[in-house]
């Protein structure tokens, strides 16, 4: 398991992103899959084996890749696009930019191996996705916590008329969110578990390590509550600063991200702004350094993504 | 087949065609001053043929489903579009006065939510050839007939994206896309071939899988039967034009400039270079 984000033993299933866009685009014709050889890695597959007439394989080319989408996209159809983050937000940032965002089309760009996801190093590691995209007019980004999120992002994010940027979780993907009472609502935060001492303001997959924090704190008798963010753009800035606004509670972001443009320094400017001062901030992210290479529990114990890396954070500062 | 369009002033030869769309080039270069008025002039006979014989559109209805896309990938072109689209009737004539100023449907570079014709927003040079192919790919999804002309510059050849597109285009085997090479051997820093040598070009589009024509693009009838024998091409995968074109084409004095990437026109030598032109005007 050197390599996954699902814990041993924890409830997982297969390619929810594939499953959903196959199940969604049995109703609508106009969805199109594209890929830049990343298919089997973006359970793009799943799609293509199931519509393979509208499949269309661009090759290594990323550039070409984002391109064709913008084309095909102006002549009425709507295509998901698959890579890996690292080459969307790096290689094909231009192209993204001015084909796709610029011209507002109804692209949308679903990339593997977000953030800290994989411990092949920088070249695969898109820590800084979410501050490019968060950057980009006319872009709606994205990051699912989890299978469920996923699931029931794909026909949102496709009734949205526009570019969307999402993160993608792949392969066996964890279900946590299922025993909350909680639905994906494109645009809006959830509390999905509240809390009297500290409030996590998370998106991604650290939503499922601050729900584990949680449970950790309240053995020690510290309440801490969740807000789960999975739209980063346009941000829920109403709930975010009814929730995290109010006085008295540790406010702890955490991202799967760099601390520089990403979710905390997002929250932290609608507080400031609002001159809504929590008793405390601090924020949970990838520090501003190319990350090393190696096993992915050991990378996120390092880097303080793990639930013991949260909940001791938590700790030190309350 | 969609049916052609009716084209005002049908008896008009390709010949006055080009020296109108010059002519409108330099008109709108006088009221800015500048523009990039060496690649309009040299490009106008393959833009006369273009709008004039090959394509099909509706001047009334830019975006009229059956149209043919033209896509300007060069977007720093688009004072050479603007000039087509207008003697093509869809844009205004008077709209000319406009021209790079504020809130104009006309920007220096070509973006395509401004102005009507304006397919694709071209500035960042390498794009537009991907583009083209995802629309040549959208139409065929939609089993719709029309082409897809995307004209590139030599100079945007140097963008490895251009040759992703190419791989592309003839991996999917796209009969519905052409695509015009305007070789004027000028880039910013001067002469495109010591910027990065792009020759031997035919060979190279050839190797890409494309069936490759080399013209002098300042002939009209030689742009003429390059744009017939494109289209009447029967197998299966996409046609490149090479168009060999002169910067500044009608007007000498121009010509003999010896940077011609962005042509330095003092305020009194755009009324004599509309004189020159005129002079030389098709009878």
């Amino acid at each position: 398991m050197i390599a996954s984000i699902a814990a041993e033993g924890q409830a997982t299933r297969p390619a929810p992103f594939g499953h959903a866009l196959v199940a969604l685009a049995k109703e609508r014709p106009e969805i199109v899959g594209m890929t830049a050889d990343l298919s089997k890695y973006t359970d793009l597959h799943v799609f293509a084996n199931a519509f393979p007439d509208r499949f269309y394989q661009m090759g290594m080319a990323e550039q070409l890749l984002m391109s064709a989408a913008a084309g095909i996209a102006r002549e009425g159809f709507t295509p998901f696009v698959t890579t890996y983050a690292v080459f969307a937000s790096r290689r094909a940032y231009d192209f993204i930019c001015m084909a796709i965002a610029e011209e507002a089309l109804d692209v949308k760009i679903v990339c593997a191996l977000p953030g800290l996801t994989t411990g092949y190093g920088p070249s695969h590691q898109a820590t800084e996705d979410l501050a490019i995209f968060r950057a980009l007019p006319n872009m709606t980004v994205i990051d699912p916590c989890d299978a469920l999120d996923i699931e029931q992002a794909v026909p949102q994010i496709a009734d949205h008329k526009g570019p969307v940027y999402m993160r993608l979780l792949r392969g066996n993907v964890p279900a946590v969110l299922d025993r909350y009472d909680y639905k994906f609502e494109l645009g809006k935060a959830k509390l999905v578990r509240d809390g009297a001492d500290v409030l996590f303001v998370s998106t991604g997959l650290m939503t499922m390590r601050t729900l584990e924090a949680a449970e950790e704190l309240a053995k020690d008798n510290i309440s801490a509550g969740v807000l789960h963010v999975p739209t980063l753009k346009p941000l829920d800035v109403e709930t975010i600063l009814r929730e995290a606004g109010k006085p008295g509670r540790l406010v702890v972001t955490a991202e799967n991200h760099t601390i520089v443009g990403g979710l905390g320094e997002a929250v932290a400017g609608i507080l400031m702004r609002a001159r809504a001062m929590p008793s405390g901030f601090h924020q949970i992210a990838l520090p501003d350094a190319f990350l090393d290479a190696g096993a992915l529990p050991t990378l996120h114990d390092r880097y303080g993504l793990s639930t013991r890396a949260v909940v001791e954070a938590v700790k030190a500062r309350l | 087949m969609t049916a052609p369009a009716p084209s005002p002033r049908t008896n008009v030869s390709l010949a006055e065609r080009a020296y109108r769309i010059r002519r409108n080039a330099l008109v709108m270069g006088e009221v800015q001053g500048q523009g990039y008025i060496g690649q309009a002039l040299g490009v106008a006979d393959v833009l006369a043929v273009s709008y004039f014989h090959a394509m099909t559109y509706r001047p009334e209805d830019p975006y009229w489903e059956g149209r043919d896309r033209f896509c300007l990938s060069i977007g720093h072109y688009a004072i050479a579009l603007y000039a087509a689209l207008v003697e093509a009737g869809i844009i205004p004539e008077d709209e000319m006065m406009t021209y790079g100023g504020d809130d104009s449907r006309l920007p220096m570079s070509g973006m395509a939510a401004y102005t009507p014709g304006m397919e694709i927003t071209g500035g960042s040079l390498g794009q537009g050839l991907g583009i083209s192919v995802g629309m040549a790919l959208g139409l065929k999804r939609k089993q719709a007939k029309n082409w897809v002309i995307n004209l590139l510059s030599d100079g945007e050849l140097d963008e490895g994206s251009t040759w992703e597109a190419a791989m592309s285009a003839a991996h999917w085997k796209l009969d519905n896309l052409i695509a015009l090479v305007d070789v004027n051997n000028q880039q910013a820093d001067g002469p495109s071939t010591k910027m990065l040598g792009f020759e031997p070009l035919a060979p190279k589009w050839e190797a890409f899988g494309w069936f490759t024509q080399r013209v002098n693009g300042n002939d009209i009838d030689a742009v003429r039967a390059a744009f017939d024998a494109a289209k009447a091409h029967p197998v299966a995968q996409p046609r490149v034009i090479i168009f060999d074109t002169k910067m500044c084409k009608g007007v000498p004095f121009l010509e003999e400039r010896e940077i011609t990437h962005f042509v330095r026109v003092d305020a009194s030598e755009w009324s004599r270079a509309i004189d020159i032109l005129d002079a030389g005007r098709p009878s």
